[in-house]
């Protein structure tokens, strides 16, 4: 039986993130559906016709999933899930928002973020903020799944041709209303899938000295991430915060500066290629898992490996 | 307006656990355990709503064995007006806990639900949405501002690309992310008032639910470990090892 995954789109272009779930998706069956439900949404439709693996688009355009808002997307998603074998949506705060509530409707116990997929019923997730990893076997007949994205390689944004089908909106039931947004400009990569991410702490002080970190990483194209203590010290948006409970990232290289390495924060990030930091404590448990460690004042090495960067003359990525 | 605040029982964040030798699960023999902080979090924003006498009762409900009690005693030492304990050794998935709540939710009525975005011991996240699927309500998920007003709340999101504001009809369901407050310390006349405060029992048997889990364990494993790499002395070390020996740049 075919599988169906739950895209998250701005409208015109696939999150990434959707990807790497159509990747798992593609693991558990050949037959890979996806559903994209917007307002005006054509473009992300086609986007996912054409990503590798994809066979149907399952398309609800309507004014009322113009925001997606879980008390009319879970409705919609339920009652087309019960033609597949799975249904899955990658662990952001979007599929983290609205799968739980489908699951509910089916009476299905969700399995969140998963790492890796045993077989049809089987799969490997991390507990404990990733200090365990469970093997869990499910007994519903369909399967409800977020996947942790990092764990995933993205299928292929070209290849596929799949056939755009129209479904019907379900009803409102009018219970929520969506007010507004305040989205972080980007003017870097995104976190979740930036190739490298240079992360500030509490050491860093303030939001200002922020800028010699955006300094490196518009050299490296780089994205900038934060722990949570850099977060709730207000020195940078809530959505920079990577850890257990923010972002989940897997970059080839993060160097994390002035952070101390708790726990909850290496859950985000430890699964990075290269792990660099800098730290002015040499006991620092972040050195416990970095590849490369420098004891130092972040303030003098910060500005040192920027002006080193800048006499390698890289070429800018991003 | 009566609110529920779901609290679960785990073990203390600042724990560094470990896997079981036979891959069973994790020891939790003499383990320190504490209140899930999501819910520490929802326990005081419920206080705040009291103390701005917009809520008028709390009420802490805490599910799984018999040590929960001391879980309901320390919300109610914080401030909750009364405990629900409801007693079982089963495991509980989220499914499980939604539809005890949901039947607790049926004899309580409560306005509003205020519990955890995610238990720190299953990291599930799935809890709050699945009691606002099976209960038909909305839901304000990951809230790091809530304000009530004329039958409605509108709460403020942390979303992946920054923040989202939602206005709920009531009743609702509200999860909480770190940044909605910081939680007060029960203070020692609040503690020996709670002793006092009544805990009631139930069973999912009495609730009507059949609790038995959905997913099996087969196994619980230590992750892969990362060694630990070198300590340069110099940033142009560091450079030159992430240039030519990573080559991540
Ligand atoms: C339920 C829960 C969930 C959590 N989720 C997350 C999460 O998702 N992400 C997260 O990050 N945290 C999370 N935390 C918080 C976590 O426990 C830590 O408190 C937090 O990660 C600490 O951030 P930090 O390393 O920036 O700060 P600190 O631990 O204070 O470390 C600051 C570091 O900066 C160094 N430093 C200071 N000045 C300098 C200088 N001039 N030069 C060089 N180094 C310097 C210090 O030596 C120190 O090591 C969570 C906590 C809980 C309880
Ligand atoms: N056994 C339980 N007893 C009471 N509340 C619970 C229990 N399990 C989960 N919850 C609530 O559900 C939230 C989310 O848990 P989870 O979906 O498991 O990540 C927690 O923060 C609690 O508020």
């Amino acid at each position: 039986m075919a599988v169906l995954v739950f895209a998250e789109h701005d409208g015109a272009k696939l999150k990434d993130a959707t990807r790497n779930a159509i990747a798992a998706a593609a693991k558990l069956d050949s037959e890979v559906h996806v559903l994209v439900a917007g307002s005006g949404c054509r473009a992300a439709a086609e986007a996912a016709a054409k990503v590798k693996g994809v066979a149907i688009v399952k398309f609800a355009d309507d004014p009322r999933y113009a925001h997606p808002m879980a008390e009319t997307l879970a409705p919609l998603a339920a009652g087309l899930a019960k033609g597949y074998a799975a249904l899955l949506a990658p662990a952001t705060t979007f599929g983290k928002n609205v799968l739980p509530r489908v699951a509910a409707l089916l009476d299905v116990q969700q399995i969140s973020d998963i790492v890796e997929i045993i077989d049809a019923d089987t799969f490997v997730r991390p507990i404990y903020a990733g200090n365990a990893m469970a093997t869990v076997k499910s007994a519903d007949a369909i399967k409800v799944i977020t996947v942790r994205g990092t764990a995933f390689d993205p299928a292929p944004p070209e290849g596929g041709s799949g056939t755009i089908e129209p479904v019907a909106a379900t009803a409102d039931p009018g219970l929520a209303v969506f007010v507004g947004h305040e989205l972080s400009k980007l003017e870097r990569p995104e976190l979740t899938s930036a190739q490298i991410i240079i992360s500030g702490g509490r050491g860093m002080q303030n939001g200002d000295n922020f800028k010699i970190l955006e300094s490196v990483a518009d050299k490296l194209g780089a994205a900038v991430g934060a722990s949570r203590a850099a977060v709730d010290a207000g020195f940078v948006p809530n959505d920079f915060q990577v850890g257990q409970t923010g972002k989940i990232v897997a970059p080839e290289l993060y160097l994390a500066v002035g952070i101390s390495g708790a726990i909850q924060h290496l859950a985000g990030m430890k699964d990075s290629k290269v792990i660099a930091a800098i730290n002015k404590d040499e006991e620092a448990p972040i050195f416990q898992i970095a590849d490369y460690g420098l004891v130092a004042d972040l303030f003098k090495a910060v500005p040192e490996f920027d002006a080193e960067l800048a006499k390698l003359g890289l070429p800018r990525r991003g | 307006m009566k609110v529920l605040v779901p609290i679960k029982r785990v073990v203390d964040a600042n724990v560094k656990i470990r896997v079981k030798a036979d891959k069973t699960g994790v020891e939790l023999a003499n383990v320190k355990m504490a209140m899930n902080p999501f819910d520490e979090i929802a326990v005081e924003e419920a206080i705040r709503l009291f103390e701005a006498k917009v809520a008028t009762e709390i009420v802490a409900v805490s599910m799984g064995g018999q040590a929960c009690q001391e879980t309901i005693r320390t919300a109610l030492a914080m401030g909750a007006d009364r405990g629900i304990h409801v007693k079982t050794d089963v495991e509980l998935q989220p499914l499980a806990v939604a539809k005890l709540l949901k039947a607790i939710v049926a004899k309580e009525n409560p306005q509003l639900v205020i519990m955890g975005k995610q238990a720190i011991d299953d990291d599930c996240n799935q809890t709050g949405q699945m009691l606002a699927g099976l209960l038909g309500w909305p839901q304000g998920t990951f809230a790091s501002k809530l304000a009530l007003a004329a039958g409605k709340i509108t709460v403020t999101r942390e979303i992946d690309g920054g923040l989202e504001t939602v206005l709920l009809d009531l009743p609702a369901i509200v999860t909480t992310d770190l940044r909605l407050n910081q939680p007060r310390y029960a203070s020692l006349p609040n503690i020996m008032k709670a002793k006092k405060k009544l805990i009631a029992e139930t069973t999912p048997a009495e609730l009507g639910v059949d609790p038995a889990p959905r997913l099996t364990t087969l196994k619980v494993e230590e992750p892969v470990k990362r060694k630990g790499g070198v300590k340069v002395k110099t940033v142009q070390e560091l450079v030159d090892k992430l240039h030519n020996e990573a080559k991540v740049f």
